[in-house]
């Protein structure tokens, strides 16, 4: 039964993904809520199935000639700095305390995507 | 007349180009102002929240780097790799990672992806949004209490 969750939350993150809607932001607190993963494992499996995805992707749009590299490292290379030092804080944060900062940040995003919806219309 | 063009005239068109060329500065100094930025905050999002950069890096590309909107999200795939991938070793290095979940829940969102990128056209794209906006919204109320 647990298998079939994993699975079924697999499935959704990915067509979320799929859509280009951030699918992290949905596979981690379902993997927390309903399964009880702990919030830093969630958190690294999300960075983990994004990548063979990413790749996969990639190679198609780069045949493709869909991807501009212009200017890309302005962001990349901050990036990735940040991203190192951020990662190393929340392994070393309480897992209750990273859940609760994860609830706000998730609130923040749907403010966003409200904001961004009307704007589009 | 000559001293007139001299004098005024070309010393005016110059300074004109000057202050163009300046104004041209600025903008590129505070576009990559912005760049860097916005890859400290993607940083931030993936490092410490484990996803959610790509949200910041579609907008980006297309308002900063001027990359039209099917390119942005190609494009945003090519700037978040890295990025992922550096946090994520982190992750594996410092956090007990469970491999038996991971390849149950990779496979599912492997084919998840494969169905989303169809449904993509099918789906209107609005409902599916608004749907996501509730849960995300449910969820985060959910952590918090």
């Amino acid at each position: 039964m647990e298998i079939a969750l994993y699975i079924i939350f697999g499935i959704l993150g990915g067509i979320v993904g799929g859509m280009g809607m951030g699918g992290g932001t949905l596979l981690i607190p379902l993997l927390t809520i309903f399964l009880s993963v702990e919030q830093k494992v969630a958190q690294g499996i999300n960075l983990l199935v994004f990548l063979p995805m990413a790749v996969v992707a990639l190679i198609i749009h780069f045949k493709n000639k869909m991807v501009v590299t212009k200017g890309i490292w302005w962001i990349i290379i901050p990036g990735v700095l940040s991203s190192v030092g951020f990662a190393f804080l929340a392994s070393l944060l309480n897992g209750d305390v990273l859940k609760n900062l994860f609830g706000s940040y998730l609130i923040l995003i749907a403010v966003y995507e409200v904001c961004s919806l009307i704007f589009e219309k | 007349m000559l001293v007139y063009l001299t004098l005024v005239k070309i010393p005016s068109i110059l300074n004109k180009n000057k202050k163009k060329q300046d104004n041209n500065y600025v903008k590129k100094f505070k576009d990559k102002l912005i760049l860097i930025l916005s890859g400290i905050a993607i940083g931030i999002a993936n490092g410490f929240f484990g996803g959610g950069g790509g949200m910041i890096c579609v907008p980006l590309l297309e308002k900063v780097l001027k990359i039209d909107n099917k390119k942005s999200h190609s494009t945003a795939l090519a700037v978040m790799l890295p990025i992922t991938l550096l946090s994520a070793i982190i992750y594996i290095l410092k956090v007990s990672i469970s491999w038996d979940i991971f390849g149950i829940v990779c496979g599912g969102f492997v084919l998840g992806g494969l169905a989303g990128a169809i449904l993509l056209n099918k789906l209107n794209g609005k409902i599916v949004r608004f749907i996501f906006i509730l849960i995300i919204l449910a969820a985060g109320i959910r952590l918090l209490i």
